[in-house]
């Protein structure tokens, strides 16, 4: 058998690696937002629910944030050791944020260790509560900082080039580059929807399951009514972001949505496939929506991918993932806006079964849209590490024993999340939250539970 | 003073703050398993317990902060020690990843678990022993380039006296300054059951500790001609070691002021630590990268400090404050929080 090719290979641990990463990184920096926003309500309005609501899902959070921490250390580290080549030149650049981010993240960790362990160590409690707002502030920090590096991987800048690399180098410019705005935008609203989400799936499964405590109904309520408002953010970042791709990274949003040739007046794309003379079959055309989508002008120009050599372009399958992610987008906001709506009218009963059935779907689904988001974003600037001056071939190591770390790897990936889903089973079934309000707070829980 | 030599400094106080409060978390880990194999779990484990729940994850970024820093300040470093470690990294990092998450697992989420002991007193020896590999090798003679590849010669890193003293010395370090840390905090805590069991663990470590800093000074001689004449011209700082060494070890015997036994061992691992890397200069690795031609541009160098020091501003009060809350919090540390 021919030798694992180590660019593939290294490709490949990279993508595992930040896939299983992604799912922690955006529990860690939306946890912390909802459990102070649930013990603020706690506080102010003096209900317990609230409270206990806020210390479960911190419960729950440690175990998460082990991981994330953990696969975080390894993305880092890997990034020098899968991509020498890559660090060398840019490290220049990026040491400054990936500093900054490891400065926000040792700021979270002290103030997540302070948080978790006073509870009830103060007299008012509004102290422990502003406890919560480091831990927020850090978490929302790492991901702009970590997030300023992968714009500058998409739109370099910050910096001239002489004969041997770098002539100059202005480190803030290059934070501050043409994508960071709407990339930091999109990473934070769509942690926090899927967060929100995620949480509301765990609520609507519990009311499902027969357990209609007004815990949560309470939880079910704050929680949806979060998804609604962060995803009506994201939306907006989202339409942010493509404006910025029509602009910057044509040939991303181009092959995004298989628009091959530049025209006024584009037609968005939405589902279909490709036959074999790549024509787009089977799918629903929007007419002039991808100009609109691209400038705000329903009959401006969009280029097309042609007008890039084929060296330089991205591979076609990201529309799969572009459409999956802005369908799911439109699906929790629609989704988490029909409960709204159901709520608000008496006559209607929003612990409906079917509905809480398509609350359910709302978590996975929208943790399955920041894979998607990123795999779009990140095969999208194919065959580029650094755009327009590295491709990933020239980047990766040389080293021929990739294929078999990538196989550790996996297995690691594969323990800890296999544990992470047995332990946080076991640690909430054998502590059911009436059990619990019961013994902290004997005075509210006589019936409770209708 | 030049950019490059505060850069390096930064990160080797950074690195030596790592080494302090990691070998505290890894020896507990060895020191609770063995407890527990020698039943007297009951003994210390909750004190273990107690001081590491809160500061394991600050442990960790204490070692993200060294090597993010290490690229940035010096970008070659990522690609000698990037290609050549591969193999050795991913181990460490595998090791590194059990011993965090199932650390959380045990504590927070499960019951009392024997294969999560023992990985976690496992791995406590050897994730000091993996990582002093990359020590090992800034000495030179491991890594070569060719044709532009770089690797790693395992067989020389395999069979080399000095990499295994090094090792030793690893392991041996850890089991000390953890267990005069664990001393000092069971004696903060009125723990006498506690303070008698790691006391004798302190007293116990520190013969082969000191007779590991000798052999590994006698081998890297042999290894390295330049580095260790380089050392004997600071000699008194070494001298300065061995004598914080003798005042804790003394303090410990006679039983009294812990907590300054414990500051000695900090100030002894500071100057060999200090002396070990004044002497190492300028070369990161011998002889591919010197911290002037291997550093990165001013402006980013100039602006990594400006963030440093920054950075600082924000975290030397938060860590005091988390200090005060579980370290000199006597009701915490009694267990009465």
């Amino acid at each position: 058998m021919m030798e694992m090719d180590p660019v593939l290979m290294s490709r490949l641990l990279t993508a595992l690696t930040l896939g299983f990463h992604i799912i922690f990184a955006t529990l860690g920096v939306g946890v912390p937002l909802m459990i102070s926003i649930a013990e603020f309500i706690g506080i102010k309005k003096k209900d317990p629910h609230y409270l206990m609501l806020a210390r479960r899902w911190a419960r729950g959070f440690v175990i998460t944030v082990a991981i994330g921490v953990v696969t975080g250390t390894a993305i880092g580290l890997q990034l020098s050791l899968l991509w020498p080549n890559f660090m060398q030149i840019a490290g220049n650049v990026i040491s400054l944020p990936l500093f900054m981010e490891v400065f926000a993240f040792f700021f979270e960790a002290i103030f997540l260790g302070i948080y978790l362990y006073t509870w009830d160590r103060f007299k008012k409690p509004y102290t422990h509560w502003f406890l919560s707002l480091p831990v927020i502030i850090g978490g929302g920090l790492s991901a702009v900082f970590i997030t300023t590096v992968n714009a500058f991987m998409n739109t370099p800048e910050g910096f001239t080039t002489g004969a041997n690399g770098f002539a100059t180098i202005n480190p803030i410019d290059a934070m501050l580059n043409p994508a960071t705005p709407t990339k930091v935008f999109h990473v934070l609203s769509s942690a926090y929807v899927t967060v929100a989400a995620i949480l509301a799936t765990i609520a609507a499964f519990s009311l499902l399951k027969k357990k209609t405590s007004e815990y949560h109904k309470k939880a079910l309520k704050l929680t949806v009514t979060l998804t609604f408002i962060f995803a009506l953010l994201t939306a907006l970042a989202g339409d942010f972001s493509a404006k910025f791709l029509a602009e910057h990274q044509p040939e991303k949003l181009a092959a995004a949505e298989w628009h091959f040739e530049t025209e006024e007046g584009a037609d968005l794309i939405l589902f279909g496939w490709l036959n074999d003379d790549n024509v787009p079959a089977g799918v629903i055309r929007l007419p002039g929506l991808l100009s609109f989508l691209a400038h705000g002008d329903f009959t401006s120009e969009v280029t097309g991918l042609e007008e890039f050599p084929e060296e330089e372009r991205p591979p076609l399958w990201i529309h799969y993932m572009f459409d999956l992610m802005v369908a799911i987008g439109m699906f929790l906001a629609a989704v988490s806006l029909l409960y709204i709506i159901i709520s608000k009218v008496k006559k209607w009963n929003e612990h409906n079964k079917w509905l809480l059935r398509l609350l359910v779907l709302m978590g996975p689904l929208a943790m399955l849209a920041i894979e998607f988001g990123w795999i779009f974003a990140e095969e999208g600037r194919q065959p580029w590490i650094l755009r327009g001056y590295m491709t990933v071939e020239e980047a990766a190591t040389s080293s021929p024993h990739v294929g078999l770390m990538f196989i550790l790897f996996l297995g690691l990936y594969t323990v800890l999340g296999v544990l992470c889903v047995v332990i946080l089973r076991r640690m909430f079934r054998n502590s059911p939250v009436e059990e619990e309000l019961e013994k902290k707070y004997p005075a509210i829980e006589k019936g409770d539970n209708k | 003073m030049s950019y490059e030599i505060i850069g390096i400094t930064v990160l080797w106080i950074f690195l030596y703050g790592y080494l302090i409060v990691a070998s505290v978390d890894f020896g507990a880990g060895f020191f609770a398993y063995y407890a527990k194999v020698t039943k007297k779990d009951h003994i210390i484990n909750q004190l273990i317990s107690r001081y590491l729940s809160p500061v394991w994850e600050v442990t960790n970024v204490f070692f993200v902060f060294f090597f993010v820093g290490i690229v940035g300040f010096f970008p070659d470093s990522a690609y000698y020690y990037g290609t050549a470690l591969l193999v050795p990294g991913s181990i460490a990092i595998i090791l590194l990843a059990i011993r965090g998450s199932f650390y959380a697992f045990e504590n927070y989420g499960s019951k009392q678990s024997n294969v999560y002991m023992f990985l976690y007193g496992a791995t406590g020896l050897l994730i000091p022993a993996s990582l002093s590999t990359a020590l090992t090798l800034s000495e030179g003679g491991f890594i070569m380039e060719k044709d532009g590849v770089v690797s790693l010669k395992y067989l020389e890193l395999f069979t080399s006296p000095y990499s295994w003293s090094v090792v030793f010395l690893a392991i041996v370090s850890v089991l000390f300054i953890s267990a005069t840390f664990l001393t000092f905090y069971a004696a903060r805590a009125n723990d006498t059951e506690a303070l008698k069991l790691v006391r004798k663990y302190a007293l116990f470590w520190a013969t082969p500790t000191i007779i590991a800093s000798l052999t590994t000074f006698i081998a890297l001689g042999e290894h390295n001609r330049r580095h260790y004449s380089n050392m004997m011209d600071l000699w008194w700082v070494f001298g300065l070691s061995v004598g914080f060494f003798m005042i804790a070890l003394a303090l410990i015997y006679i039983g009294r002021y812990y907590g300054l036994a414990f500051i000695s061992v900090m100030l002894q691992f500071f100057f060999a630590f200090f002396g070990y890397g004044a002497s190492h200069l300028p070369y990161i690795l011998d002889p591919y990268i010197t911290i002037y031609e291997g550093a990165t541009h001013e402006s980013t160098g100039i602006a990594l400090i400006v963030v440093f020091i920054a950075g600082l501003f924000l975290l030397i009060p938060s860590l005091i404050f988390l200090m005060k809350l579980f370290l000199f919090d006597a009701d915490y540390v009694k267990g009465k929080k």
